[in-house]
């Protein structure tokens, strides 16, 4: 039996980024942010190991996209720090900026413009070689190379969001912050972007993904933090955070297949990303 | 300013114009509006306006390329606000370019589309009767005074659109602006008004500039008015830029 953990002590993945530091991608200390009288921020801290998939959970308003804000340098923080990948978020932004890459809670990608266009917009910006192989490069990998051409405003909004997010791989940057990434996306889009997300990190990406959906951070997250009322409450890895709890007490309920599972059977060959396969009597004759 | 930055702003720019190309609506607004409004002011008004020209197309023209600009640039306060709201804004601005190229790539759009615009119009201009023996140099205070106007309301048009709580209030700081050329010597002599109106129109800026392109054309002495023209000019350029600024610091750490 292979041991993973061992296996990666001894052959750890190739980290990208400042001087191969074993310190975090991400580390978040004492930062507090208010918008006038409302104190949304305060005394967040936490680290995200490099290659790893952090998630910050929280409701409507907990201060989520603030902390993302922050950290990908569009928004100052009244008091704390922040460092990605090495680098103080206020001391050396233009370092932060080359590391990271932001995918919003609103798709910002230009509807004027075709697939390609915005992707070999982006390449160009960040000075990339060969902006339009990448961009073709890019468009067969997220499924959109019959689309590249049209406009983003004809696409669908599990097709913008793939957009998205493929512009935001532009440059390969170490650090990616997603930013609701599913919200508002229909069961297989959503399903599609986690493929997308466990792919970058299994490449050695760092992820930090906001969401209130909590399937999504229990699918994807190698830790899990909860934002509540301006401090992290909770945060650890799924399992640390089910001892939290009692421990689990048996009971027998008749199991009915959930609404999703439902949908994915009747509408598409995708099963979940749990691994219930519940179209697998389908095959047999 | 470094490559990177003149590169950056070179895609910006490419950007904005494609949505200038792709919506008709731009086109037609800058354009043929202003073209339109030359067609009736010298074939429908223009028998009875008394304008002591007898070339009313000459007396006109001025007017019409500063209503052209002033509506050219209402797009873009409404395309920044579309890029603020749509997120896109805050994508660049997250990633390792010359921040400044965001606002300047928006600003040589407006420039490039509205010196288009211009050209078309003279050129329908000279179709309708325009004429001017004006030499190079009068041509180049010609553009060069089209430019400043311009730029002086792009960056006004940049504050309105950082500011801008919807798209409608994005672009309808623009009317005034529109409005303005037609309480001046842009169509009729300002001695024709009753006094507190002549009053104001002789104090505004768009008769000193009118008065200034036209002397140009005319080939005649352009008096004092340059000087005011100018001074209003690089005045509300100064202004516009130093708020603009601001205002984009506050909005973006």
């Amino acid at each position: 039996m292979l041991d993973l953990g061992l296996l990666l002590t001894l052959y750890p993945p190739p980290k990208r980024g400042a001087m191969n530091t074993p310190a975090p991608a991400i580390r978040i200390s004492g930062l507090q942010k208010s918008y006038k009288d409302l104190h949304v921020l305060k005394g967040v801290d936490l680290d995200v190991a490099r290659g790893s998939i952090f998630a910050l959970l929280g409701s409507n308003g907990a201060g989520k996209t603030t902390v993302v804000r922050i950290l990908s340098t569009l928004l100052k923080a009244d008091q704390g720090t922040a460092v990605v990948n090495g680098f103080d978020v206020v001391a050396e932004p233009d370092k932060v900026r080359e590391s990271i890459s932001l995918t919003g809670q609103f798709a910002a990608v230009d509807p004027i413009l075709t697939g390609r266009e915005n992707l070999v917009m982006i390449a160009k910006l960040r000075q990339v070689k060969g902006p339009k192989e990448v961009a073709d490069g890019l468009l067969e990998r997220f499924g959109l190379a019959e689309a590249g051409g049209r406009r983003v405003a004809t696409y669908s909004g599990g097709m913008r969001r793939r957009l998205d997010i493929a512009m935001s791989l532009i440059g390969e940057p170490p650090v990616v912050f997603l930013d609701e990434p599913t919200t508002g996306l229909d069961p297989e889009a959503r399903i599609e972007v986690w493929g997308i997300v466990q792919n970058l990190a299994d490449n050695g990406t760092t992820v930090l993904l906001t969401t209130q959906y909590l399937d999504e951070a229990e699918k994807l997250a190698d830790r899990i933090a909860i934002l509540h009322q301006g401090v992290i409450i909770v945060n650890g890895t799924l399992a640390e955070l089910r001892e939290l709890l009692p421990s689990a007490t048996v009971e027998y309920v008749e199991r009915q297949p959930s609404l999703e599972e439902i949908f994915l059977a009747i509408v598409g060959d995708k099963t979940p990303a749990n691994g219930e396969n519940t179209k697998s009597g389908k095959e047999e004759r | 300013m470094s490559a990177h930055t003149v590169s950056n702003t070179g895609v910006m720019l490419g950007r904005s114009m494609r949505h200038i190309t792709r919506s008709m609506d731009t086109i037609i607004t800058v354009t043929i509006t202003p073209i339109a409004m030359m067609l009736l002011f010298v074939y429908v008004f223009g028998g009875a306006i008394q304008a002591g020209t007898d070339n009313y197309v000459n007396y006109l023209l001025p007017g019409i390329l500063l209503i052209a600009i002033a509506s050219g640039i209402a797009y873009t306060a409404y395309r920044l606000y579309g890029d603020l709201q749509s997120g896109i804004f805050e994508r660049f601005h997250s990633m390792p370019i010359a921040r400044s190229a965001v606002l300047w790539g928006h600003v040589l759009t407006s420039l490039v589309s509205n010196l288009i615009s211009v050209v078309v119009i003279v050129l329908v201009g000279l179709l309708m009767g325009f004429r001017t023996s004006a030499g190079p140099l009068a041509w180049l205070a010609v553009a060069g005074i089209l430019v400043l106007f311009t730029l002086a309301l792009t960056w006004l048009a940049v504050i309105a659109g950082l500011t801008a709580s919807s798209p409608d209030g994005a672009s309808a700081f623009s009317y005034p602006l529109i409005f303005l050329p037609f309480i001046s010597s842009a169509f009729v002599p300002t001695d024709t008004m009753p006094a507190p109106v002549e009053w104001f129109a002789q104090h505004q800026p768009v008769t000193s500039i009118v008065n200034t392109i036209r002397a140009l054309f005319a080939e005649q002495p352009v008096g004092n008015d340059i000087w005011v023209a100018l001074a209003w000019l690089v005045g509300i350029l100064i202004v516009a830029y130093v708020c603009a600024m601001a205002v984009y610091h506050r909005k973006i750490a």
